[in-house]
């Protein structure tokens, strides 16, 4: 498959975690349009990474060019499930004190 | 012999010293016993002194430690007698424990601290002004300058209780500073010039000053001193501070503003003398502005009605009669003159102070009157003394200020015509005085009338040695023609340039000394018959006016510099300041603060808008780095 | 050694007395350890020649090319003596004020003092910038904790005023620093650097910025006045008489010797904006209704002058500028002293309410008349030398600058005077009909700082002499 489609799919993927977190108020939902992001992401590198390496493997056989890619996906699911289990109680704090999970609620903080 | 030298300041010091830090636990006659003895003690060294050097010649200079040394410039605290300041240590210490002796009785109603401050700042006066004469160099004169005008504005302030007298003793320092930073300028211009300050020896400033001053140097260097002797002196324009200096006790009135701190500048000149016959300009000017002062002063004096108003206008006028001999060349005349007015000039104090004494404190002489028969001790003396100052032959006066006359007049008529009409107005208003306040009948309260006494043996003594040195005080300096020898003449000699000759033929001297002795006699007589009998009792009128209130000089200088100087302050307090420079600063602060209150509002507290920040700052930076080339192209621009 | 001792001796007691709980125990031990280190200054100055007593050296920071190197030259010893001084005469005159918390005011007292002493001892760059922070952070919280009640806006504008002019410092000797040949911050290879034009006069502004903030010089003065009123007194003593010295020992140390052609191209401007400083701040002076302020404008004045005849490149003036330097320490806070006392007696500094004092306070009018009569530079007090030393080397710079500089002197006269006649002439007032004779400690201070006035003045040669080795370094005149 050419590369371009996993590109258009991450992209696409990408930019609706991106326009979810810039409307949407639920911070439940927030938190899943950034994970949708860093999973955009982890694809592209995923991709990525198989097609260096297949170009790398076809010349020489111990070749480990490409690897380093698919190295940071398992980075950033570490990284993202770390957050997950914070943001997540950060969200249930949140519910807990205003009965709400609106985080624009949230703005008193600012004083 | 010479370590002698150092013992004539060091007395007053000590009584100085001891008068101030025991003024609380010593009882009166002790302070009065010190103050007087300290300074009698000096006046016998200066005796000694005095001798010698008339029959040794000048004591070499006695170097006491080195004051500043740095260098380039070395400034020794060294004294010097020589004939002109043995002169002036006798006249200082002499008339100076006369007027102690006096101040005994006269300040006897004070309480025994402030009696003590009286004499310790008294006897640091004479400190101070026996250093302005000894010091071997210019910044000893300096030195002593400075202390004496300390002296003057504390005692002028004595009773500090009264708030008028703190301002005329701070005027009377203010006007004198001013004086000083010309006096300052020019020891500079010495330092930069000579790399010294010493008068004499062989690298001293006046055997350098012909060598190594351009004219212009010497002129300039002559003006600024002379501006420092404009201050301490009391010449215009820096005069108006002596009149308003009688706030002081008498005694000092007598002691400082009439026999020696004010004649400070004289010596000054005379010191110099050196340096002043090189500047015809400077000479000229020290004439001009002399004699001008003398006319102007005694117009003053015409009208005043506060008896030591008129002493004290009456000194300005006799300062600018000296300044005027030295401005002809006439030094011996001048100091002559310092000699003489000293004497009968204190001896019109300290009567003028037995009168006040005599009338409780009452200075307006429209309220005295007929004094003759209840103080006739007073009365003799203080008529001895106006006889003296109006130039009456054979009294001092007449002596001195002959020789000063007759040297204007070699030098042009018209300053003789000048100095001989302020010589007829000085008669006059001094016996319009005498007049006003001994003849005639008493118009006092019956209170006063009452209490009306002799002062006591104390205040007499010196008011009758005085007079006697009124009257005979001009004998040291007959002039040849009238077959004397002028003993004083010869004296200084040494130390002043030889004046030039003014050859006028006898004849003519004859006839100046005719005119100016009848124009004194017709001013008496007039003064007499017209203020014995009727004296000026209304506030004076029309052109009386103008001159009972001195011209409005005082007015005029409020106007020209006091307002506009006040003005100034408050404007650059108020405004340039406040709304300025800190203005400025706070505007800065002020401006960040804004600044950042409006930065503020971006942090919303929206996560949306934060991250719709985020974003659009990643697209950009994104579009940044496509567009790199052509970016960094147009920073380049702007920065190099 | 003793260079090392100067500092550490108030630096440590200065740590322990944090500790410090009761009242009199804070100040016995602030006074004890400040004779201490007058003890050690004097000892220093007087009988000390030898390089190794006078000198101290050891690695600091060897990464970065800077040492701890200290020592005492003339005008080192001068001010060490000055702060060693002034150090004792502050606690003594105020031992009888009260303040909150006092183990923290004097722990802060003495870490100032050991910031100034490393400031006029130190001889590397870095260590200098050290110590020019060191005195100033204990005085912000000195003024911010302890001030009057507009003390934090003030103490505020004091600290970023003087702490912008510290850190364009420090980017000039770190600029400096990386001119040096093997990277060091030593200051004879500051001074064995010859820099370029445009270089070094960037570098001149970034370094004279922060000393002209600090002393200060007309236009850069705002913020003194309104700290020196708002400090406590005895900071105020401090601020005035040891630290505003810092400004013009640097320019002498780490100005003139590092970019000579600089100095000598922006010596005039200097020189007429000092001078114009010193008439302005003389004017305001004589509209003041504070003891404070006017005592603030006043010290604007003279150090206008120090700061004049600094740039007038002589070694005449030089001289007097540090004579000057240690003279006006002792002098203004003789008036500060006099300030506090009434301020503490009466509760209050205003001209306006106050009058009579010398009735019911002859000692006290006394010893202030001599101190004022110092500030006016009257001859046989100290100040007098000093003056006339640095007006003579204004007047070899420029006459017509010297003469109107000399207008100050008149100036000088007439605030003074209005300000013993306000308070101590004239008759009683309210404020003033039931005062009494200051304490005996604030008289004996002043009796021992009249007699340094006195002395000087009268004899100040030794002073003059402390002052050759520096002036022959920085101009090479001898």
């Amino acid at each position: 498959m050419p590369i371009q489609y996993y590109i258009y799919l991450a992209l696409a993927l990408f930019s609706i975690g991106v326009i979810g977190v810039l409307v949407r108020k639920n911070a439940i939902i927030v938190f899943m349009c950034i994970e949708l992001m860093l999973n955009a992401v982890n694809l592209l590198l995923v991709a990525f990474s198989k097609m260096h390496h297949g170009v790398a493997f076809a010349i020489d056989k111990a070749s480990t060019v490409g690897i380093d890619g698919q190295l940071f996906v398992f980075f950033i699911m570490v990284v993202a499930a770390a957050e997950v289990s914070v943001g997540l109680a950060i969200i249930v704090m949140m519910y807990r004190n205003t009965h709400s999970v609106d985080v624009n609620f949230l703005n008193r903080l600012k004083n | 012999m010479s370590k002698l030298v150092y013992l004539v300041p060091l007395f007053p010091l000590i009584g100085f010293l001891i008068n101030g830090l025991g003024r609380k636990s010593l009882s009166k006659s002790a302070i009065g016993v010190i103050g007087s003895g300290a300074i009698l003690a000096s006046f016998v060294t200066s005796l000694v002194l005095f001798f010698e050097v008339k029959n040794h010649g000048a004591i070499p200079v006695q170097q006491l430690f080195t004051f500043i040394d740095v260098q380039t410039l070395k400034i020794a605290f060294a004294f010097q007698v020589d004939q002109l300041s043995s002169l002036f240590l006798l006249i200082i210490t002499g008339i100076g424990f006369l007027i102690h002796l006096y101040s005994t009785a006269y300040m006897n109603n004070e309480e025994p601290q402030h009696y003590g401050r009286y004499f310790a700042y008294l006897n640091l006066f004479v400190f101070s002004m026996l250093l302005l004469v000894l010091g071997a160099n210019y910044v000893i004169m300096f030195i002593g300058w400075e202390g004496v005008g300390l002296c003057s504005y504390l005692l002028i302030g004595y009773w500090f209780k009264n708030d008028s007298y703190n301002y005329a003793a701070k005027k009377a320092f203010v006007m004198n500073r001013i004086g000083d930073l010309g006096f300052l300028l020019a020891i500079f211009w010495i330092i930069v010039r000579l790399g010294t300050v010493e008068y004499g020896g062989v690298d001293g400033v006046f055997a350098n000053a012909a060598a190594k001053l351009s004219s212009f140097d010497v002129t300039l260097i002559t003006i600024l001193l002379f501006v420092g002797a404009m201050g301490k002196s009391a010449q215009i324009p820096l005069y108006t501070w002596l009149p308003d200096a009688m706030a002081g006790p008498t005694p000092v009135s007598a002691l400082i503003h009439a026999a020696t701190m004010v004649t400070a500048g004289i010596y000054m000149i005379a010191r110099s003398n050196v340096l002043y016959s090189m500047s015809h300009i400077a000479m000229n000017l020290v004439a001009i502005i002399g004699l001008v002062t003398a006319l102007f002063a005694a117009t003053i004096a015409i009208k005043q009605n506060d008896i030591k108003k008129v002493l004290a206008y009456s000194t300005v006028s006799q300062l600018g009669y000296m300044f005027l001999g030295l401005g002809v060349g006439a030094y011996t005349g001048s100091v002559f003159h310092v000699m003489t007015h000293a004497f009968f000039k204190a001896l019109l104090f300290l009567g003028a102070g037995s009168v006040i004494h005599a009338m409780h404190h009452e200075q307006d002489i429209r309220n005295m009157g007929g004094l003759k028969k209840k103080l006739p001790i007073t009365h003799i003396t203080f008529l001895l003394g106006c006889l003296a100052i109006a130039g009456i032959p054979p009294f001092s006066g007449f002596f001195s200020k002959d020789e000063i006359l007759a040297a204007a007049y070699a030098h042009s008529p018209i300053y003789w015509g000048v100095g001989v009409a302020t010589a007829g107005l000085t008669a006059f208003y001094m016996f319009r005085l005498y007049a006003t306040t001994f003849l005639g009948t008493f118009r006092g309260t019956h209170d006063q009338e009452h209490h009306l006494h002799e002062s006591p043996a104390a205040m007499t003594v010196p008011l009758i040695i005085l007079a006697a040195l009124s009257v005979l005080g001009g004998f040291i300096g007959v002039p040849e023609i009238l077959g004397g020898h002028h003993e004083l003449h010869h004296f200084l000699a040494p130390v002043l340039t030889t004046e030039k000759h003014h050859e006028i033929e006898h004849g003519t001297e004859f006839m100046l000394m005719g005119v100016s002795v009848a124009l004194a006699a017709i001013a008496i007589a007039v003064a007499i018959l017209k203020y014995s009998k009727k004296p000026e009792l209304q506030d004076a009128t029309g052109f009386g006016k103008l001159l009972a209130n001195k011209w409005y000089i005082d007015e005029l200088y409020d106007m020209v510099v006091v307002k506009p100087l006040n003005a100034i302050a408050v404007f650059f307090k108020n405004i340039i300041e406040k709304s300025g420079i800190d203005g400025l600063v706070n505007g800065v602060g002020k401006f960040v603060n804004y600044s950042s209150r409006q930065l503020r509002l971006l942090q919303s507290g929206q996560v949306n808008a934060y991250v719709l920040m985020m974003v659009l700052s990643i697209v950009v930076m994104l579009l940044i780095w496509l567009q790199e080339g052509v970016i960094f192209r147009v920073f380049a621009k702007l920065f190099y | 050694m003793v260079p090392l001792l100067l500092i550490l001796l108030p630096l440590i007691s200065g740590l322990l007395s944090f500790f410090m709980k009761g009242s009199n125990a804070a100040k016995a031990w602030a006074l004890l350890s400040s004779i201490l280190t007058l003890i050690v200054a004097v000892i220093g100055v007087c009988s000390c020649t030898k390089y190794g007593c006078l000198n101290y050296d050891t690695a600091w920071l060897p990464s970065l090319g800077s040492r701890f190197t200290i020592g005492l030259d003339g005008m080192g010893k001068m001010l060490a003596l000055l702060t060693a001084i002034s150090f004792p005469v502050v606690f003594g005159a105020t031992y009888r004020n009260n303040y909150k918390n006092p183990g923290s005011f004097y722990a802060l007292m003495l870490l100032t003092q050991a910031g100034l002493m490393g400031v006029f001892l130190s001889l590397d760059g870095l260590l200098f910038y050290f110590f020019w922070e060191l005195a100033l952070i204990p005085v912000y919280f000195l003024c911010s904790t302890w001030g009057g009640e507009k003390r934090i806006a003030v103490t505020f504008k004091f600290f970023i005023y003087t702490f912008i002019g510290s850190l364009l410092m420090l980017v000039g000797i770190l600029y400096l620093y990386f001119q040096t040949p093997e990277h060091s911050f030593a200051i004879k290879d500051f001074y064995a650097l010859h820099l370029v034009g445009k270089q070094q006069h960037l570098i001149f502004w970034l370094f004279f910025i922060a000393f002209a903030i600090k002393m200060p010089i007309f236009p850069f003065h705002t913020w003194q006045p309104d700290a020196y009123e708002q400090s406590p007194t005895s900071v105020t003593m401090v601020l005035s008489g040891v630290m505003v010295k810092m400004g013009i020992f640097a320019v002498i140390r780490w100005l003139v010797p590092i970019f000579p052609e600089a100095t000598k191209y922006y010596s005039h401007t200097i020189i007429i904006l000092s001078v114009i400083g010193m008439i302005y701040a003389s004017l305001i002076a004589i509209k003041q209704d504070d003891v404070k302020r006017l005592i603030a404008y006043s010290s604007i004045a003279h150090i206008g002058l120090m700061c004049a005849a600094i740039f007038a490149g002589n070694a005449i003036g030089l001289k007097g500028v540090m004579v000057q330097m240690f003279n006006h320490g002792i002098n203004v806070i003789g008036l500060w002293i006099v300030a506090d006392a009434i301020e503490q007696q009466l509760g209050t500094r205003k001209f306006s309410e106050l009058g009579g004092l010398a009735q019911k306070a002859p000692t006290l009018a006394i010893l202030l008349v001599v101190m004022a009569l110092a500030n006016i530079a009257l001859p046989l007090t100290n100040a007098f030398v000093g003056e006339f030393l640095m007006f003579n080397g204004l007047f070899q710079y420029n006459v017509y600058i010297a003469a109107v500089a000399g207008i100050s002197i008149i100036l000088g006269a007439v605030y003074t005077l209005n300000m013993v006649q306000k308070i101590f002439y004239g008759n009683t007032v309210e404020s003033t009909i039931n005062a009494t004779e200051v304490s005996g400690n604030v008289q004996w201070v002043l009796v021992a700082l009249v007699v340094i006035v006195i002395a000087l003045g009268v004899y100040p040669q030794p002073l003059i002499n402390l002052t050759n080795s520096t002036v022959a370094a920085v101009i090479g005149v001898h």
